[in-house]
C-alpha cells in the first residue's frame, strides 16, 4: 500500500536491544576501581567463610567416605522414609500454595474491597513470625484442649497445614506484582475479539503470570523442604510417620554415642536437601531470564 | 446503520463524563471523535465497544441493539492507544487470536492472517514477539488483529497518540488509504485536529461530555458553530472583538475604509510562513497576529514597527469573542 | 534473580486512581473473595487469635512472671546481642554487595548474584550443620581457633554467624533494584562537580537508597530475631548462656512443659514481627518501593 512504511523498522526493532530497559542500564556498569575491587575481595572472602566453605564442608563430609557411605546413610529405612515424606509434602505444599496464592493475589489486585488491606497485612505475618512461634501458633489451634480445631499433633496433616502457613506469602508476593503490571487493555482487547472471561484468563492472564506462579511454587518448595522450627512442635518426630529430613539431621547431631558416623549421615541427608535447593535456584533463574526476554 | 448511540449518559462519581449524547456514524465512513482530553470522547468509544457501561442510553451497532451485549458479542474491532499487544504471543498469534477463539479451521486462519500481515506490512515479522517491534509496527499489528475477525465497526482510541510525530503522520496517511481499501465503518478518537481534518470523512467535536458540532472537515473549519469549535480546529486570533483565523486577515499599507490601524510589534519567520504580531491601539488586549507567506510579507516590505491597516478577508469566518 | 529472594516483594502500594470506580459485584467476584478470605482467615488469623487468647487466658500476672523470669530476660538479651551483631554485619555486607552488583561489571558478577540468594534456599538445620563442620571442635578451623582461645560453636560468635547466614541477602535484594533504577547519572554529576567517593556515597547514594535500605533492615531484623533451626544447632542451646528468645519458646514447650510461659515469650515475638510488618508497609507506602 505504501512504500515508505516498509522502512518503519525503527531503531529499537532489532530485537536484542528492546528486551528490557533494566538490562541496558546494567550493561553501563563501571569497571572495577581499586576501592571497589578491594571491597569485592572482602565480600568474596566473607561469603567464602560464611557460606561457601561451610556448604562445601557438608558435601565433603557427605561424600568423604565415598559414594557408598552416602547411599548407605540416605537409604536407612527411617531416613529414606523421612526424605520421601519431606519431598512429597514439599511438592503438595508447592501445588496448593501456587493455586491458593494466585487466588489470593488476584483478589488483592483485582477485587479491592473493605478489609483488603487487612488481608494484605495478614499475608505477611507468616513471613515475619519466628518459625518456632509459627509452630506454637499452629499448636494453639491444632494442639487440642479447646472446642474447635482438630487435633493434629503427630499427624502428617498437621505438618501439611503448618507448611502451608509458613509458605503462604511466597506465591502471593511473587504473583501480585505481575498481576499489577498486567496490561488491562490486552484483556479488554481479547474480550472485544470474542474471548469469554474464562478464555481471557486462560489465554491472556495465565500465560503471563505462569512464570511468577512457578517462582512462587519453587520458593514454597524450597522453604517446605528445609523447614524445621515451625514443624518441630507439631510433628512429635514419629519415625516413619511425621519425622522429616531436617529432624533426622538434628537427631543425628545429638547422637553422642557415634558422633563421627552420625555426623556423616547427617551431612549426607543435608547434601540431598542442598541439591534440591540448588535445582530450585537454577529453575528460578531460568524462569526469570525467560520473563526478562519477553520484555 | 453503522453506529447509533442514543441518549448516552455517564458519570464517574460527581464528574459528568457524558451527557445525553446522540451520535450516528454512517456505514463505511471514517469518522473522528475530536476533542480535548478529559472531554469524554474515549469514554464514549469504550461505551460503544462495551468496555464501559453507560448509565443511560442505548447503543446500536449495524442495526442491532448492542446496549446489553458484552464486548465479545458486539462485533467491534478495538484498537488501543498503547497497543494492548498480547506480549506472550507472536505477531502471528496476536493477529490469529480472534479467529482461534472462533475456532476457525487452521488453514483458513493461516490464509487470513497472512493476508492481514501483508496488508499492514508485517509479513516478515510474523514470528517475532511484540516486544521486538517498534511502536508503529505494534500498532499496525493491533489493527490487523482487530480487522481479522471482520468486525462490523472498527473503533480506534487515540491510535497514534503514543507514537512520535513522523511515524504518526505516516500511519495517519496509511490509515486513510487502508480505509479506502477495506471500507469498514470506523470511529476514531483523537485530540489532534490536524489528524481529524486530514483523515476523516466526518468529525464529531466533543467537549465537556457534550457534542459541540458534527460535520465534514470543511464544514467544521469554515462554519464552526461556536468559538470552541473554531479555536479547537485551527489557529485563531482576535481582530476588532471577533475571533478570526490569522491567515484570514488582509494587511494594507495605506488606510482603507473600516480597516483597523495597527503597528507590527514582532515578525517571526517559521519556515515558509511569517507570523506578524500587531498592536492595535485601543483594540484587542491580547493583540492580533497575522499569518502570511514569506512572499506576501516581502511584497509589502513588512518590518517591525511598520504601520499597517487590517481587515478580515472577504468570506472569511469570524465569531464574536465570548465575554 | 533480582526480585526472587525469599523477601516478600510486598504490597506494591496500590493507590486507587480517581478513575477507579466501583464495579458491580458479580457472583464470581463474591466467590473469589470468600475463598481468599476464608483461606487466609482459617490458615493464619484463627490460630493467631488462639495464640493471643492462650497467652492471656492464665491472667496478666502469669504473663509478666513468665517474662520477668531471669532465664527469659537473659534469653531476650542474648537475642538482642546476636540479632544486633548479625544485623550490623548483614547491613554493611548487603549495601556493599548491592553497590557492586548494581554499579559494576566484573567477571563472576552473575555467580555472585546467584550465591547471595543461596542462604534463603538452605534449610536452617543444614546451615547449622555446615557451620559446625567448619567451626566446630572437630571441624576444619575449629581446633585452630579454639587453640587461640576463640570459641565459635556453643558460643555467641557461632550464633551470630548462623543468624547472619540466614538473613544474608535481604538488605542487598531490597537495595539493588533501587540502585539500578536510579542509574549512574547523579553520581557522575556529583563527581564532575568535584565530589570524592566518600562524599558521593554519603550525599547521593545513601539518600537514594534510604527507604529501600530501611525496608531491608526491617526484614533482616525480623529474620534475625526469629532464627531457630540454625541457631539451635550451633548454640548448644544452653539455658542461661546461649538460649535465645526463640530457643526458649521451644525449650519451654519441649523440656519444661510450661506452655503458658512459652505463649508469653512467643507473644512478645509476635508483637515484634507485627511491628516489623507495619514499619515495612509504612516505608513502602511512603517511598513506593
Amino acid at each position: 500500500m505504501t512504500a515508505q512504511l516498509d522502512e518503519a523498522p525503527v531503531a529499537d526493532a532489532s530485537g536484542a536491544g528492546v528486551a528490557s530497559t533494566r538490562s541496558t542500564k546494567v550493561k553501563k556498569g563501571l569497571p572495577l576501581g581499586s576501592a571497589s575491587a578491594s571491597s569485592l575481595g572482602v565480600i568474596v572472602l566473607w561469603m567464602s567463610l560464611l557460606v561457601l566453605l561451610p556448604l562445601a564442608a557438608v558435601l565433603g563430609k557427605a561424600f568423604g567416605s565415598g559414594w557408598h557411605g552416602f547411599t548407605a546413610a540416605v537409604t536407612q529405612p527411617a531416613t529414606a522414609s523421612a526424605i520421601k515424606l519431606t519431598v512429597v509434602l514439599a511438592v503438595l505444599v508447592a501445588i496448593v500454595n501456587c493455586v491458593m496464592g494466585t487466588l489470593v493475589a488476584w483478589v488483592l489486585v483485582r477485587e479491592r474491597f473493605r478489609g483488603s488491606s487487612l488481608l494484605e497485612f495478614v499475608i505477611d505475618i507468616p513471613f515475619a513470625l519466628p518459625t518456632i512461634v509459627a509452630g506454637l501458633v499452629m499448636l494453639a489451634l491444632y494442639g487440642g484442649d479447646h472446642p474447635f480445631g482438630p487435633y493434629l499433633v503427630g499427624t502428617r496433616t498437621g505438618l501439611f497445614v503448618t507448611l502451608l502457613f509458613v509458605t503462604l506469602p511466597f506465591t502471593v508476593r511473587t504473583v501480585q506484582p505481575v498481576l499489577l503490571d498486567l496490561d488491562r487493555d490486552a484483556e479488554q482487547a481479547a474480550a472485544s475479539l470474542g474471548a469469554s472471561a474464562p478464555s481471557v484468563f486462560r489465554r491472556i492472564v495465565l500465560p503471563q503470570v505462569l512464570p511468577a506462579m512457578a517462582s512462587g511454587a519453587a520458593l514454597s518448595f524450597a522453604r517446605a523442604l528445609g523447614e524445621y522450627g515451625s514443624i518441630v512442635l507439631i510433628s512429635s518426630n514419629l519415625p516413619f510417620k511425621t519425622e522429616i529430613a531436617s529432624s533426622i539431621i538434628y537427631g543425628k547431631l545429638q547422637d553422642a554415642d557415634h558422633p563421627a558416623r552420625s555426623t556423616q549421615q547427617a551431612a549426607a541427608i543435608a547434601a540431598i536437601l542442598l541439591l534440591a535447593s540448588a535445582i530450585v535456584l537454577v529453575i528460578l533463574d531460568l524462569l526469570q531470564r525467560r520473563v526478562a526476554r519477553r520484555g | 446503520m453503522g453506529i447509533e448511540a442514543r441518549g448516552i449518559g455517564k458519570r464517574f462519581g460527581d464528574f459528568v463524563a457524558l451527557e445525553n449524547i446522540d451520535l450516528t456514524v454512517r456505514t463505511g465512513a471514517l469518522t473522528a471523535l475530536l476533542g480535548p482530553s478529559g472531554g469524554g470522547k474515549s469514554t464514549l468509544l469504550r461505551i460503544i465497544a462495551g468496555l464501559e457501561k453507560a448509565d443511560s442510553g442505548t447503543v446500536g451497532i449495524d442495526g442491532r441493539d448492542a446496549t446489553s451485549l458484552p464486548p465479545r458479542r458486539r462485533d467491534v474491532g478495538f484498537v488501543f492507544q498503547h497497543y494492548a499487544a498480547f506480549t506472550h504471543l507472536s505477531v502471528y498469534r496476536n493477529v490469529a487470536f480472534g479467529l482461534e477463539i472462533r475456532k476457525r479451521p487452521k488453514d483458513e486462519i493461516r490464509k487470513r492472517v497472512h493476508e492481514l500481515l501483508e496488508l499492514v506490512h508485517l509479513e516478515q515479522f510474523a514470528d517475532r514477539l511484540p516486544a521486538q517491534l517498534s511502536g508503529g509496527q505494534r500498532q499496525r499489528m493491533a489493527l490487523a488483529r482487530a480487522l481479522a475477525v471482520e468486525p462490523k465497526v472498527l473503533l480506534l482510541d487515540e491510535p497514534f497518540g503514543a507514537l512520535d510525530a513522523k511515524v504518526r503522520k505516516e500511519l495517519r496517511d496509511w490509515l486513510r488509504r487502508l480505509h479506502d481499501e477495506v471500507h469498514v465503518t470506523t470511529l476514531f478518537v483523537t485530540h489532534d485536529q490536524e489528524e481529524a481534518l486530514e483523515v476523516s470523512d466526518e468529525i464529531v467535536v466533543i467537549n465537556h461530555g457534550r457534542i459541540e458540532q458534527i460535520g465534514s472537515p470543511d464544514e467544521l473549519y469554515d462554519k464552526p458553530i461556536n468559538d470552541f469549535v473554531m479555536s479547537f480546529l485551527g489557529p485563531v486570533t482576535t481582530l476588532d472583538g471577533r475571533l478570526v483565523r490569522p491567515h484570514d486577515i488582509e494587511i494594507f499599507t495605506a488606510p482603507v475604509p473600516d480597516a483597523i490601524p495597527a503597528e507590527v510589534t514582532r515578525l517571526q519567520r517559521v519556515g515558509f510562513e511569517v507570523r506578524a504580531e500587531m498592536s492595535t491601539p485601543g483594540g484587542d488586549e491580547d493583540g492580533t497576529w497575522v499569518q502570511l507567506t514569506r512572499g506576501q510579507s516581502e511584497s509589502i516590505s513588512l518590518d517591525e514597527g511598520s504601520r499597517v491597516w487590517l481587515l478580515p478577508a472577504p468570506n472569511s469566518t469570524s465569531i464574536a469573542v465570548p465575554t | 534473580m533480582a526480585d526472587l529472594a525469599l523477601t516478600p516483594v510486598g504490597a506494591p502500594a496500590v493507590t486507587p486512581s480517581p478513575a477507579r470506580r466501583r464495579e458491580r459485584i458479580t457472583a464470581t467476584s463474591v466467590g473469589l473473595r470468600t475463598a481468599a478470605i476464608a483461606y487466609v482467615g482459617i490458615l493464619v488469623l484463627l490460630p493467631l487469635a488462639l495464640l493471643v487468647y492462650r497467652t492471656f487466658q492464665p491472667g496478666l500476672t502469669e504473663f509478666f512472671n513468665a517474662l520477668s523470669d531471669p532465664y527469659a530476660v537473659h534469653a531476650f538479651q542474648v537475642t538482642a546481642v546476636v540479632a544486633g551483631s548479625a544485623l550490623a554485619i548483614d547491613t554493611v555486607f548487603g549495601v556493599a554487595v548491592a553497590i557492586l552488583l548494581a554499579r559494576y561489571r566484573f567477571p563472576g558478577r552473575r555467580l555472585l548474584s546467584a550465591f547471595i540468594d543461596l542462604p534463603v534456599a538452605v534449610s536452617p538445620i543444614v546451615v547449622g550443620l555446615a557451620l559446625l563442620l567448619v567451626y566446630g571442635p572437630t571441624g576444619w578451623f575449629g581446633p585452630y581457633l579454639e587453640s587461640h582461645g576463640v570459641m565459635v560453636i556453643a558460643a555467641k560468635p557461632g550464633m551470630v554467624l548462623a543468624t547472619a547466614f540466614v538473613a544474608l541477602p535481604l538488605v542487598a535484594r531490597a537495595v539493588v533494584p533501587v540502585l539500578e533504577q536510579a542509574g549512574l547519572e547523579q553520581e557522575q554529576a556529583a563527581a564532575s562537580l568535584g565530589a570524592n567517593a566518600y562524599t558521593r556515597f554519603v550525599r547521593i547514594t545513601l539518600p537514594t537508597i534510604r527507604a529501600a535500605l530501611a525496608y531491608g533492615v526491617v526484614l533482616t531484623v525480623a529474620r534475625c530475631i526469629g532464627e531457630y533451626g540454625a541457631v539451635l544447632v550451633v548454640s548448644g542451646n544452653i539455658q542461661g548462656t546461649t538460649e535465645t528468645a526463640a530457643l526458649r519458646v521451644g525449650n519451654l514447650i519441649e523440656t519444661d512443659l510450661n506452655n503458658n510461659a512459652a505463649y508469653a515469650v512467643a507473644f512478645v515475638l509476635v508483637v515484634i514481627a507485627v511491628a516489623a510488618i507495619l514499619i515495612g508497609a509504612f516505608i513502602r507506602r511512603r517511598k513506593r518501593i
